[in-house]
């Protein structure tokens, strides 16, 4: 099956900046992928140029097969779009717009299941300027999805709003990839993408700096997983002692490495034997977020270079 | 371009103005305040005798100089009598926008003492009933007068000695109220569309909405002629209500014919068009708003709304002919007052061509996307 979303080489510039610097990715079609990145990252002028909102300076972008810039009229029927911060008409009601979209794009969907969809439909006769800013975006995506798009771009869906409306738009994301549906999702609120994405790809300073499955991320770029034993320093001194390992002592509690699993038995041997005081025990892994955090610091300081085009 | 694309659009355009009070006070209220305004302040000059213009070719008589001060004394007419030949007499009242002018011919006194028929002629303009009406009734009464005091009196074999003939004058005479009818359709055809599309175009711009719009199946052409159809509508409706608080409270005169309305529909294509051209010139919504300002505020005043181009000194008279408004409100005035349609044509299609020049630049001009 031909990717939904491929790009490649893709480069941006504004004037003499280079807002995206030359990028490569895919996207599998039926997937949710989650572009990731610090604000100004990039994001959003990746975005754009999908959605055939900007000309890209180079490279080749296909949608659906499709130029977005010169074939966007075509592509415009396929995909929805919810832009950043979305807008629309002051004094039309939510139904009305809905409404309007379907004789734009002259679709039957019935405005009353599509509102149900959101969450929306207490709202349908509401005007836009009333609308709270996570009800804005909830009929924004109803709109997006007015023409049975075969991609959704998702740009920062959730920016802002609270977790009630956050998680209503998730299980619309989660029902769109049951559907078949591609989801292009931007965010960065981490948690988001760990929870929903089959696919990420984090963006720095126009350039990819990590992409695969969530897991695959953290696997590559994370930090091992960690033993954690409330309890004095003391021990931390008793396992360097009697076991050579790395133990670390933190505020009333102690935390170890784990380079082998097998380590943890050990280490829980060792302390029971000694006598000591522990409590709690447990075992932390990096998340996405801790990973996102720690790449940007490190590019920022320049230890890391961004994945090498392949 | 999709009949559905602009309904629906129509749609939205329509529920965005009827439901913001201020835009349709600026329509719909405000030209009647402006109409009762100008009517007032100019409608009461002039209410005083109306000016009676006399032409007396029995000069020297006594008779003639008896009629003449027996009008004076009516008071409803004062009496103004000119040196011009009896034959130009029509259009020299025309020309000077006289409404009524009286002809006294020569052996006015040598018939009346000797009970010949002799008639007096009373030029009126038609469109001006109210001088016509007080002139002819002092005229009248005059006449009757002269008819009981004539040598042969009341006797029934006796024939009526002086008559009454009734002529137009040369061209109709009009009212300031005439003019302001047309004068200020022209100007709501003016300020509607232009205030509101260099404000929307700009700021749907900032807003990202029609970022949104070109994601749809909507062209940019579809929005702007559903823009065109609502002003269209909007100018029906505003012209109605100008033309009928101008009859209804000045007693104006215009004439309501077809051809009233394909400058109703042109006027309107022109401004959204303009409108756009200038919301889509300028970068942010202030300086769009200066833009816009700039080329509405001399048609505001200079094109023939308020004061006819023609009392203009030539410098601003020239000027007033580069506006694309006063073509629009020229071919108002001659349509609905002076029955010129080769004149209404030419302006008509001034006002055309205009329009497909800036919808067309307009267009391409007007970016739903950045590069």
């Amino acid at each position: 099956m031909p990717a939904a979303v491929e790009v490649d080489g893709l480069v941006k510039r504004y004037g003499s900046l280079a807002a995206v610097g030359g990028i490569r990715f895919e996207v599998a079609p039926g997937t949710v992928f989650a572009f990731l990145g610090p604000n100004g990252a990039g994001k959003t002028t990746t975005v754009e140029i999908l959605e055939g909102l900007r000309r890209a300076s180079a490279g080749t972008v296909r949608v659906l097969g499709l130029d977005p810039w010169r074939e966007g009229e075509a592509l415009h029927r396929r995909i929805g779009v919810i832009p950043q911060e979305f807008r629309f008409f002051e004094k039309i009601t939510v139904r009305e717009a809905i409404e309007y979209y379907r004789s734009l794009f002259g679709t039957a969907v019935d405005p009353g299941h599509l509102l149900a969809r959101v969450e929306l439909l207490d709202k349908a006769n509401a005007r836009f300027d009333t609308l709270s800013g996570g009800q804005k975006q909830k009929l924004g995506l109803a709109l997006s999805l007015t023409n049975e798009p075969e991609i959704c771009f998702l740009d920062e869906p959730t920016t802002g709003l609270d977790p009630h409306a956050r998680r209503a738009i998730w299980s619309v994301i989660r029902s769109l990839r049951k559907e078949g549906r591609t989801v292009f999702l931007t965010t960065h609120y981490l948690e988001e993408a760990q929870l929903l994405a089959d696919q990420v790809a984090i963006i720095h300073r126009g350039r990819i700096i990590a992409s695969g499955t969530p897991e695959e991320i953290i696997r590559t770029h994370g930090r091992p997983s960690r033993l954690r034993i409330d309890g004095p320093p003391a021990v931390a001194d008793l396992l360097r002692r009697e076991l050579g390992l790395a133990a670390r002592a933190d505020a009333g509690h102690v935390e170890i490495e784990l380079s082998d699993k097998h380590d943890a038995l050990r280490i829980l041997a060792a302390i029971d034997r000694s006598g000591l005081r522990w409590d709690r025990v447990a075992t932390e892994d990096d998340t996405l977020e801790d990973v996102f955090v720690r790449l940007v610091g490190q590019m920022d300081e320049g230890t890391l270079k961004s994945e090498a085009p392949a | 371009m999709k009949l559905r694309h602009i309904g629906a659009e129509f749609k939205v355009v329509y529920r965005s103005y009827a439901r913001n009070p201020v835009a349709l006070f600026f329509s719909l209220v405000f030209p009647i305040i402006l109409i009762s305004l100008f009517g007032l302040i100019f409608s009461s000059v002039g209410s005083s005798p109306a000016a009676l213009y006399v032409v007396n070719d029995d000069q020297g008589s006594a008779v003639s100089g008896a009629f003449l001060s027996a009008l004076s004394n009516t008071t409803v007419v004062s009496v103004h009598v000119v040196q011009v030949n009896a034959s130009g007499f029509a259009s020299w009242l025309g020309q000077n926008d006289y409404p009524v002018g009286l002809l006294i011919p020569a052996g006015f006194a040598e018939n009346y003492t000797h009970n010949r028929t002799v008639n007096v002629t009373v030029f009126t303009d038609p469109a001006d009933a109210a001088s016509s009406g007080a002139v002819l009734g002092a005229v009248q009464g005059v006449v009757n007068e002269f008819n009981l005091h004539s040598a042969c009196g009341l006797r029934p074999s006796c024939p009526t000695v002086v008559g009454i003939q009734l002529a137009n004058v040369g061209s109709p005479v009009y009212k300031y109220i005439d003019y302001l009818i047309p004068g200020l359709i022209g100007f709501s055809i003016l300020t509607s569309p232009m205030f509101s599309l260099v404000d929307v175009s700009s700021s749907y711009r900032k807003e990202g909405i029609f970022r949104q719009l070109s994601l749809t199946p909507l062209t940019r052409s579809e929005w702007l002629a559903a823009r065109v159809v609502w002003y269209v509508l909007l100018t029906f409706i505003s012209a109605g209500i100008m033309i009928g608080a101008g009859i209804g409270l000045f007693g104006a005169h215009v004439t309501l014919t077809l051809g009233v309305l394909p400058f109703l529909v042109v006027g309107p294509f022109f401004f959204v068009s303009l409108g756009m051209l200038c919301g889509s010139a300028a970068r942010t919504p202030e300086s769009a708003a200066l833009i816009g300002n700039i080329v509405t505020f001399p048609m505001m005043f200079l094109s023939g709304t308020f004061f006819t181009v023609s009392s203009f000194p030539p410098g601003l008279q020239t000027f007033a002919h580069v506006l694309p408004l006063y073509y629009v409100i020229d071919g108002l005035n001659q349509v609905m007052l002076f029955a010129n349609a080769g004149r209404a044509l030419v302006d008509l299609l001034v006002v055309l061509v205009s329009s497909v020049v800036v919808f067309v630049a307009a267009v391409r001009l007007f970016k739903w996307r950045d590069e």
